[in-house]
C-alpha cells in the first residue's frame, strides 16, 4: 500500500512540554488519530477531520489542529477539495462522500436581505412586556369558514377545522433518522421538541421504542426505503411526511454506509446487519402528481386523516412542482434548500444539485398564490437556516415555519466536520459505536438544545417587536418589510424584494 | 358474515364501512360490485378475511396488519405497499410494483405480474415477508431486495418467465424462480444457486399454503427444478465510494 498523494488536510500537533500523557485524546478521538508509543502520545494526522474533541479534552491545553500548511500549492481556480478529490478517485476510482451541507462559496441571499425596524411615524414594541405571538399552527387552512351561535350565546365553528400541527414557535427540528444519527441525538431532539412545544422528525428510520413518549412531538417520515414503516408507527406520531427529496442530494437516494448498521439499527429497518441500507433514488410507487396523491390518501385512510407533510428538495422547477404536491392533497410541503445537511451524500452532488432555500421558497409562496391555493397548505423552509435572522427572513419570504438540523446538532458538539458518513463521529451524534454514542448525554444536550429554541424565540420577538408587529401571523409572507443589498434586479423581482434606499 | 355493496360507492366510504365491520368483529365480509375502488384494506388490523367481488383498484393492503383478502378476480397496481402482516389471494393477475417494501404477511398471486414486483422487500427473524406469483412477471423482480422470500413460478406460462434487471441491488433475501434462470437477466448483485435441505423446507412450506388458496397440486408445482438466487455481498455498494 502506497502512501496517499492527498495530504492531509489538517496537523494534529501536540505540546509536548504541556503534555501530561493522560491519554485523553487518544480515549476521545473516534478516528484513531492519536495512538500510545510507550512513553509518547503518536499521531496519525491523515485521520484528523478537525472535529476539536481531543482539543476540549485536553487538560492542559496541549493540542492545537492546524491547516496544513503544505497541502497543495494555493491556487485561485484548482482549490484544495479539487486537487484532493481527483488524487483520491485516481487512487480508488470511487465517489467522494461528504456530510453535512454544501460550504461551497455560493451567495447567500440571506446575508443579502434586512429586516425593516419602526421609526418615530410608527411605534416599535418592547417584547419584554409586551405579548407577542409566535404560536404557529401547520396544515390546510379553509379558503373560508361558517361560524354559528350555540345555545348559550358562544361561537363556534359550524365545520371542523382542518387537522393543525401546533408549534408555540415556527421552529421544527429537520428529519434525521436513527442510524444516520445515534439514539441519543434523537432523544436531545425528541425531550428538547417536548420541552420547547415544537416537533421533531423521525427521518427514514423508523421510531424507537425509548422515543414513544414524545409521540405528541413527532412528524413519523416515509421515504423510499419504507424502513420501519408499519400502521403503528405512522398513527404513532402528530403527522406523517413523505420524503421526495433532499436538499443536499436532490434526485438520488439515501445510502446508509454499513459502518452505520449494528444489530440495533438494523432491526428497527429489518435489514442485514452491516449491509448499506439503500433508500431508492425514486419511490418506485410515485412517478407523478398523481402516484403522490394516492400515496398521500393511502397514508391519510391508514391514520384516520392526519396532516400529511411531502418534503422536496428546492429544484428548479420547485414552483410548479410544490403547486402539484398541494393539489395532490398535502398539509405541508417541506422545501429544503441545497445548502440542507445530510449524514451522507456524494460531494459532486451536494455540492453541485439544486437551488438556495431563499429562491425557492419566495418562488413557490409567489406561485400558491397565484392559483389561489396558498391556503391549503402550509410551508416548512429548510436547507441553512443558521440564526434566528435567517427564521424571519424566511417568515417574511412565505414561510410558515423553518427548519432547523445542523443548527441543532451543533448544540450537541457537532463542529460541522463534515463527516458524519464515516459513522466515527466523536462527539457521539452521527454514530452508531456504543463508545463514542454514550458520550451524549440526552438530558445535558436536550436542556442546551431548549436554550437554543429560547433565545432564538427571544430574538425573534425582538425582531418583530422592532418591526412594531405582534404577531408572527403578520410577518408571514410581507415582503415589504425585507430589501435587499447588493442584489441584481431579476434576483430582488424573484424575491418580490425591495432594494435597500427604495 | 357481512355483505357491503360496494357499487357506486366512494373508497372512502367503502373502507369506513369496512373498517367498521372489522372493528365490530366481523370474522368474514365480503364485498360485492367493487369497481376499480383504491386503499381497500389500507392500515386495516385483527383478523377478519374480506372477499373481494370485483376489480378493486391501486394500494390494495397498503400498510396491512393482520386480515386476509381474497380478491376473485384481477388486481391493479400497489398490493400489499408496505404491508406488515396478514395475507392478499389474488385469483387472476395483477400490476405493478406489488409488495413495495412489504416487511411481513402473504402475497399469493395466481397468475402473472407487472414490473418491480416484490422491490426493497425486508425481512429479520420474527418477519419474513413472501410473494408467490404463480405466472410470469416483468422487468426489476425483487429490486433492492433486503430481506424476506421472493417464488416465481411459471405455471401454464409460454412467454418469458421474467424479464430483464431481475434482483438488481439485492443485498438480502431470497428469489427462488422455478426452472432455470440466465444470468444475463440478472443483476450483477446476484448469485445462481441449487437449494440445499433448508431451502427446499422454506419452499415448500410457503408453496404448501399457495397451493391450498388456488387448489393446486404441490407435487405438480415441484415436477420441475427450481433455482436460488440470493445476493453475492452484504454490500454490493461497498466499493462505490471514496472516504
Amino acid at each position: 500500500m502506497f502512501k496517499s498523494l492527498a495530504p492531509p488536510e489538517y496537523l494534529a500537533t501536540i505540546d509536548r512540554e504541556k503534555c501530561i500523557r493522560c491519554k485523553r485524546c487518544i480515549q476521545n478521538c473516534g478516528w484513531g488519530v492519536y495512538s500510545w508509543g510507550g512513553d509518547k502520545i503518536l499521531i496519525d494526522t491523515f485521520k484528523c477531520v478537525k472535529c476539536l474533541r481531543c482539543y476540549h479534552y485536553c487538560p492542559e491545553e496541549a493540542i492545537e489542529i492546524k491547516d496544513n500548511p503544505t497541502k497543495f500549492k494555493q491556487n485561485a481556480y484548482w482549490s484544495f477539495n479539487n486537487i484532493r478529490n481527483i488524487k483520491k478517485q485516481a487512487e480508488t476510482g470511487g465517489i467522494p462522500l461528504t456530510g453535512m451541507g454544501s460550504d461551497m462559496p455560493y451567495p447567500i441571499l440571506f446575508d443579502n436581505l434586512l429586516i425593516d425596524a419602526c421609526q418615530v411615524t410608527n411605534p416599535s414594541i418592547d417584547p419584554v412586556r409586551e405579548p407577542m405571538e409566535l404560536r404557529t399552527y401547520l396544515g390546510k387552512k379553509p379558503s373560508n369558514i361558517k361560524v354559528e351561535k350555540t345555545k348559550d350565546g358562544k361561537l363556534k365553528l359550524s365545520e371542523p377545522m382542518p387537522p393543525q400541527i401546533k408549534l408555540d414557535l415556527p421552529i421544527i427540528f429537520s428529519p434525521m433518522s436513527y442510524g444516520s444519527i445515534s439514539l441519543n441525538a434523537q432523544k436531545v431532539l425528541a425531550t428538547a421538541a417536548k420541552a420547547s412545544g415544537i416537533v421533531m422528525n423521525t427521518g427514514e428510520g423508523g421510531l424507537h421504542e425509548d422515543l414513544f413518549p414524545y409521540k405528541g412531538n413527532i412528524i413519523v417520515q416515509v421515504a423510499s426505503g419504507r424502513f420501519g414503516v408499519n400502521p403503528e408507527y405512522l398513527n404513532a406520531g402528530v403527522a406523517v411526511e413523505i420524503k421526495i427529496g433532499q436538499g443536499a442530494k436532490p434526485g438520488i437516494g439515501g445510502h446508509l454506509p454499513g459502518e452505520k448498521i449494528p444489530l440495533e439499527v438494523a432491526r428497527t429497518r429489518m435489514i442485514p446487519v452491516g449491509t448499506d441500507a439503500i433508500s431508492p433514488a425514486p419511490q418506485h410507487d410515485i412517478y407523478s402528481i398523481e402516484d403522490l396523491r394516492q400515496l398521500i390518501y393511502a397514508i391519510k385512510e391508514t391514520t384516520n386523516y392526519k396532516p400529511v407533510s411531502v418534503k422536496i428538495a428546492a429544484v428548479h422547477n420547485v414552483a410548479a412542482i410544490a403547486s402539484g404536491v398541494v393539489r395532490a392533497g398535502a398539509d405541508i410541503v417541506y422545501i429544503d434548500g441545497f445548502r440542507g445537511g445530510t449524514g451522507a451524500a456524494p460531494s459532486i452532488i451536494r455540492d453541485h444539485l439544486g437551488i438556495p432555500i431563499e429562491h425557492a421558497l419566495a418562488a413557490v409562496d409567489d406561485r400558491l398564490r397565484q392559483e389561489g391555493i396558498r391556503n391549503e397548505a402550509s410551508i416548512i423552509a429548510a436547507g441553512g437556516i443558521r440564526s434566528s435572522a435567517d427564521v424571519a427572513k424566511a417568515i417574511a419570504l412565505g414561510a410558515d415555519a423553518v427548519g432547523i438540523g445542523t443548527a441543532a446538532l451543533i448544540t450537541m458538539g457537532c463542529t460541522t466536520c463534515g463527516k458524519c458518513y464515516t459513522g466515527n463521529c466523536s462527539w457521539g451524534i452521527t454514530t452508531q459505536r456504543p463508545e463514542l454514542t454514550a458520550r451524549l448525554d440526552p438530558e445535558v444536550y436536550a436542556e442546551r438544545l431548549t436554550n437554543l429554541i429560547r433565545a432564538w424565540s427571544h430574538e425573534l420577538k425582538e425582531i418583530l417587536g422592532a418591526l412594531g408587529i405582534n404577531s408572527i401571523e403578520s410577518l408571514r409572507g410581507n415582503r415589504e418589510r425585507l430589501r435587499g443589498v447588493g442584489l441584481d434586479s431579476f434576483t430582488l423581482d424573484i424575491l418580490g424584494v425591495k432594494p435597500a434606499g427604495r | 358474515m357481512v355483505e357491503i355493496n360496494a357499487s357506486g360507492t366512494y373508497y372512502k366510504e367503502l373502507n369506513q364501512k369496512v373498517r367498521e365491520a372489522v372493528e365490530k368483529g366481523e370474522k368474514e365480509i365480503v364485498l360485492k360490485n367493487v369497481n376499480g375502488q383504491y386503499y381497500i384494506g389500507d392500515g386495516l388490523r385483527g383478523s377478519s378475511t374480506i372477499v373481494i367481488e370485483g376489480v378493486p383498484g391501486n394500494d390494495l393492503a397498503a400498510f396491512m396488519d393482520g386480515p386476509t383478502l381474497r380478491i376473485k378476480s384481477n388486481a391493479q397496481d400497489n398490493i400489499s405497499n408496505t404491508m406488515n402482516s396478514g395475507k392478499v389471494i389474488v385469483e387472476g393477475n395483477a400490476g405493478d410494483v406489488l409488495g413495495y417494501g412489504m416487511r411481513g404477511g402473504k402475497l399469493h398471486i395466481r397468475g402473472d405480474v407487472g414490473y418491480r414486483v416484490g422491490i426493497h422487500m425486508k425481512g429479520n427473524k420474527k418477519q419474513t415477508p413472501t410473494i408467490v406469483v404463480g405466472g410470469t412477471a416483468g422487468d426489476f423482480f425483487g429490486e433492492y431486495m433486503a430481506g424476506g422470500v421472493l417464488i416465481l413460478l411459471g405455471l401454464d406460462s409460454t412467454g418469458p418467465l421474467v424479464g430483464d434487471y431481475l434482483g438488481t441491488g439485492m443485498h438480502g433475501g431470497t428469489i427462488f424462480v422455478r426452472g432455470e434462470v440466465d444470468k444475463k437477466l440478472c443483476g450483477a448483485e446476484v448469485g445462481i444457486l441449487d437449494l440445499d435441505d433448508d431451502d427446499q423446507k422454506v419452499l415448500k412450506d410457503a408453496l404448501t399454503d399457495y397451493c391450498k388458496d388456488f387448489g393446486l397440486k404441490l407435487e405438480d408445482i415441484m415436477k420441475k427444478g427450481f433455482k436460488k438466487l440470493i445476493p453475492v455481498s452484504s454490500r454490493p455498494y461497498g466499493n462505490l465510494y471514496a472516504y
